[in-house]
């Protein structure tokens, strides 16, 4: 589990996360949606630790873990796993390497049993043949899917996604959103994405928070928020014609 | 002003962050190695050309300055010597490699900053200044006084080739005064300087790229500043070196 409580997080003057309190249960894929500048970002990168806030707290299971120093912090970072908007993978290294690398930091593991547990990640996201190609010989989709590995071969508890379907083709979106469901029901690990996808929404959101202007305006489930009595979030959900159309069709 | 402090505290405390003690050294070794050869080894083509010809170009000037019936030859040799071990060898490359070099980390360390990579490796908890910082530090501060005994040599030896050619001198002349006054301490002195310009052109150039924020326009723009910065560094350091190690 997750915990954001009461979290304020403002850049100069500005004030980007306005008292946000919201819980992120284990073993569900959790939703973060809202439009481009709304904080989702910002939100997903203070619950990791890649932001400072300004206050309240952040817990992962019964530890706050925005109290916590930078060596406590490195030991709980061990049990996260992030996927980047661009995959972030390592150009310089292969997909084996960059998968490998923590690994190699952080375990005493030998070479045949780090090089299982690579195969098996790989392996795990479609990825047999990718080894020894470098990132820049990647498709978008191959390239999250590296990031996939990457961020499950230390059986992490938490798996963060900032954007995961960004730049791909709904087909391969879909892809992309059934392999993070399923690894979060298979390790039961808590999982929070931040999309603005609303097919990832309908697929695979067991919870959702919108956020709007900063604040958390709405919070539920995929089934709820087709029904959902609030103004902004129909208007993010239905921004498309189609989707208003369908809507209607559906009432 | 106040900006000037900041950075300085900031570099300061990327520095700490950079020395801090690593993961795992088996790692570390690898990545010496692997920026040993990406940063050292290929300088040495650039280095070599550009030793070759101002060792040449030094050994014309002389001759032409100093031709009279009552300097001996031997001297142009021996100002050749004392040009590439005290300043070219040491200051120069160093200026060279800051451009080489120092553009290359600004760029790489500026790239994986805004393409997220850093905070990829933040993440995982790797101490991400140390794991791609300390590197390229240990890698040039070891490895660029070879180069610059390396830049002695062939520089030295294209004034030969030049006396040779040209029939400007007589080469056992040059020779002569390749061997005239020798000071060892001279070669140490320079050698202490490239160590220190090493580190000057690495941290400062890791510090313009691991703070760069924004687009491919910034790490352009930090990429510049970090050899802007470098060389400017190289030269303040170079009074205070000669200062300190020769007078």
């Amino acid at each position: 589990m997750i915990k954001a409580q009461n979290v304020i997080k403002s850049f100069g003057d500005r004030t980007v996360l306005k008292d946000i309190s919201v819980e992120f249960a284990t073993g569900q894929t959790n939703l973060i949606i809202g439009r481009s500048g709304s904080g989702k970002t910002v939100l997903l990168k203070s619950l990791v630790g890649l932001h400072n806030i300004d206050s309240g707290a952040i817990y992962y299971d019964d530890v706050c873990f925005s109290e916590l120093d930078f060596k406590a912090r490195k030991a709980i970072r061990k049990d996260v796993g992030m996927i980047f908007q661009g995959g972030a993978l390592l150009d310089a290294s292969t997909v084996a390497q960059n998968v490998k690398l923590p690994l190699d930091l952080f375990t005493t593991q030998s070479e045949e049993e780090k090089m299982e547990r690579v195969n098996f990640c790989l392996n795990r996201v479609n990825l047999d043949n990718a080894h020894h190609l470098y990132p820049s010989e990647l498709s978008g989709g191959m390239i999250k899917r590296a990031a996939i590995a990457r961020a499950i071969v230390m059986n992490p508890r938490y798996l963060f996604c900032d954007e995961p379907n960004s730049g791909l083709d709904p087909q391969t979106s879909i892809v992309i959103d059934n392999l993070i469901h399923d690894i979060t029901k298979e390790y039961n690990i808590t999982t929070i994405i931040n999309t603005h996808d609303m097919n990832s929404v309908m697929e695979i959101g067991e919870k959702i928070v919108f956020i709007y202007e900063g604040n958390k305006w709405w919070e539920g489930s995929k089934d709820d928020i087709l029904h959902a009595d609030n103004r902004e979030l129909e208007d993010f959900v239905f921004a498309s014609a189609m989707a208003k159309r369908a809507k209607l069709a559906v009432k | 002003m106040f900006s000037l402090f900041e950075s300085i505290g900031r570099y300061t405390l990327l520095m700490k962050k950079v020395f801090s003690r690593p993961e795992k050294m088996r790692i570390y070794r690898e990545r010496i190695m692997y920026e040993v050869e990406a940063l050292g080894l290929n300088s040495i083509g650039l280095t070599a050309i550009i030793s070759v010809f101002i060792g040449a170009a030094i050994t014309l000037q002389m001759s032409i300055s100093l031709e009279s019936p009552f300097i001996p030859q031997y001297l142009i040799g021996y100002a050749t010597r004392e040009t590439m071990t005290l300043e070219f060898s040491s200051t120069v490359v160093a200026l060279i490699l800051a451009g080489k070099v120092g553009s290359n980390i600004a760029s790489e360390i500026g790239t994986m900053r805004i393409t997220e990579q850093i905070d990829a490796l933040e993440i995982m908890g790797v101490n991400s200044a140390s794991y791609l910082i300390l590197p390229k530090i240990v890698a040039t501060v070891f490895f660029f006084p070879f180069l610059t005994i390396f830049s002695m040599l062939i520089g030295i030896a294209g004034g030969y080739v030049i006396a040779v050619v040209t029939g400007i001198m007589i080469p056992a002349d040059y020779i002569e005064g390749l061997q005239y006054c020798f000071v060892m301490w001279e070669v140490i002195y320079s050698l202490i300087k490239i160590a220190v310009f090493a580190f000057i052109i690495t941290s400062i150039s890791a510090y313009c790229g691991y703070y760069a924020k924004g687009n491919s326009l910034e790490v352009g723009k930090a990429s510049t500043r970090a050899v802007v910065l470098s060389s400017i560094v190289i030269m303040i350091f170079n009074l205070i070196l000669t200062q300190l190690l020769l007078t």
